[in-house]
This record gives C-alpha cells, structure tokens and sequence, in this order.
C-alpha cells in the first residue's frame, strides 16, 4: 500500500505495562467542529439565510471591500457581518459606521473561528429570513482553511501586492475557496503580478475556484463581485 | 499555529471518550494532504497535555501519502504535494487517501 511511515517516530508505547488496554477511537480530530459546523449550516438553512466565509491574510482589504458592499448594496441586500480578530474591535467599528449590522469575535490567541464561535455570534445576530451574514475570519492564509463554520461558500481575498505565488504557498487555503478575489488592481501597475500566471497557478490548486480581479478605491471588478454576489445569494430565504 | 488548536481538540476528545484512566500512548492519522504538519503537532502534544490525563502519553502519527483518483482519464496516481495534477495534465481529481485527521487510538493504563 501507499503508507508511507516514518521510522523515526516513537514506539515507547509498544512497550505497554500488561494491564494497559487499547481503545479504538477512530475519530476525526475536528468531529466536534464539524458536528457544529453542521448545526450552523442546518440552522441557516431553516431560516433561509446565506452565510460566506471570507479570508485573506492581514492587510488583503476584506474590511475595505466589505465597506464598500455594504454602501453600495444598501437596500438591495441585507448583510451582516462577524467580524473576527485576535485583539481589538477596530474593523468592526469600521464595518458599523459603513451601516452594517456587525458582531465582533475575538479569539485572543486564537488564529482562526471555529463553529462555536459562530454559532455563538449568529444568536446574536438574529439574521433575517433572505440576508446575508459574511463572516471576516481572521487575517491568515493557514489556520481558518481547516475550520469549517457552517457556511454555503468560501471566498478567499488575495491582493496584487502579496505577490502571485500565495495559492502555491497556501494551497489548503486555496484548494478549499469557491471563489479567489484578486484585490488592489489598482496597485498592479506598481507591482510585478502577473494575473494570467496567477490564474493558471489556482487553477492547478483548485479547478473549481474561479477568479474575480477588483479595487475596492478605483471601483474597478465591483460590480462583478456584486453580480456574483447575486447569483450565489439567488433564491435564498425563499421557500423551498 | 494551527497545529496548536488541532491538539487541543484531539486532547478534549481522548479526555472525554476516555474519562478514567490514565493515557499512555496516542496514534494519529495525519493524511499528507491535510497541510497539518506533524513535527508541529509533536511539539505541541507535550505543551497541551500537561496537567491532563493524557501528561507523559508517547505519541505516535501515521502519515499516509496522498492518493488521487483522475476524473478525466480515471488514472490513480500520486500527487506532488501541493499540486494534485493527474500525469495526463489534468488537474480534476477526487482525492482518495491522504485527507485524514484522526485520532485512531489510546492506550490507557
């Protein structure tokens, strides 16, 4: 067979005193996560309500592009966000004065959400039948891929200036995404990043992921980002 | 860093699947595709243990290699980590082995 084993790894326990007993576990680490992950999707589900997980490294501009979703889809959708960070509630403070309904989670030493932190924050909110809730996990490409929270869809926010090799580096990250923003296109002339290269990297990584180029300052991509938006969001919190 | 939190929850489950006694050996399944670092996972086990009924337990981790079926020509193959591209250039393929986390069993004293 493919097991690859590593002889280097410790046998102590082979040595086991005579009334040492084995008990077979068989049990995914992340079960507890997954189990609750679960109950969240289910729960959203009754109520008709979409939520997307959204995650980038620090910097990538998810608080910037959810400013400016907020603003610009007033009226046409209704969002709320949880807002997860290690420390502060700068970019919830943020959020709320674009007009956004914002929960903040934060996870001190934490690196990432888990689903009982989601679980916890969407009581909380109280989304309506038909909104939006897109969770801001916390700034890092490692951490967050291997937490499911329940949610429908998967963006991860990439910027030209974090360089065109991200998915190759990050690659569970980006296995695991529905959709890749390539954010501050703006920037692209300052920078070397090569979109085309970028895209045919991801498309190694993950097949199904597609690629959506914007700039959250010149406006450019945005309306694609909301037209995606729309058509993932289409149908929900209407009954089945 | 994630590492840490996976720790965590492998102790949180072997404390509560197995209540009495004291553990003496943990065995892991790490798939090679899960981007779950082993050694990582090692140098935390005795941090995250301490103070647990699980202090002290030898760890042992397998660590299957990734195994991938093509959904184009239906080849199985091996993936060059972290690029699951199938020998016949596409990159459509269902992963077969190699995505697992986790705990297989316990020794207990």
């Amino acid at each position: 067979m493919l097991h690859v084993h590593d002889h280097d790894h410790d046998h102590r326990q082979l040595i086991a005193p005579a009334d040492s007993r084995t008990i077979t576990l068989q049990r995914k680490v992340l079960a507890k996560n997954d189990d609750l992950a679960q109950q969240n999707r289910d729960w959203l589900t009754a109520r008709g309500v979409f939520m997307l997980n959204l995650m980038s490294s620090p910097g990538a501009g998810k608080t910037t592009l959810l400013e400016h979703t907020g603003a610009d889809l007033a009226g046409r959708l209704s969002i709320a966000v949880i807002e997860g960070d290690q420390e502060t509630t700068l970019d919830a403070g943020r959020i709320r004065a674009a007009g956004i309904r914002v929960v903040q989670i934060n996870t001190g030493a934490g690196c990432h959400l888990d689903a009982e932190m989601v679980a916890r924050a969407l009581t909380a909110i109280d989304p309506a039948r038909g909104s939006v809730v897109i969770i801001e996990n916390v700034g890092n490409l490692v951490c967050p891929a291997l937490f499911d929270l329940g949610e429908a869809t998967r963006v991860v926010l990439a910027s030209v200036t974090e360089g065109a090799d991200k998915p190759v580096k990050y690659p569970v990250m980006f296995a695991r995404a529905d959709l890749v923003v390539v954010s501050k296109t703006d920037l692209m002339p300052y920078v070397d990043f090569d979109l085309t290269a970028y895209s045919a990297d991801l498309k190694r990584i993950s097949p199904r992921a597609s690629v959506l180029p914007l700039s959250a300052v010149s406006g450019e991509g945005l309306a694609d980002w909301y037209d995606w938006l729309a058509a993932a969001t289409a149908g929900v919190g209407r009954p089945a | 860093m994630h590492e840490l939190g996976i720790t965590e929850a492998v102790v949180a489950t072997v404390t509560e699947r197995v209540p009495d006694g004291r553990v003496t050996a943990v065995r892991l399944e790490i798939g090679a595709l899960t981007g779950v670092v082993a050694d990582s996972v090692r140098f935390c086990f005795d941090l995250v243990t301490e103070g647990t009924s699980l202090e002290g337990a030898a760890l042992e981790i397998e660590e299957p290699a990734g195994r991938c079926r093509c959904r184009a020509c239906g080849a199985e193959f091996v993936p060059d980590w972290p690029i699951v591209i199938c020998p016949c250039g596409s990159a459509d393929a269902e992963i077969l082995a190699g995505n697992d986390l986790r705990i297989l069993s316990v020794r207990v004293a």
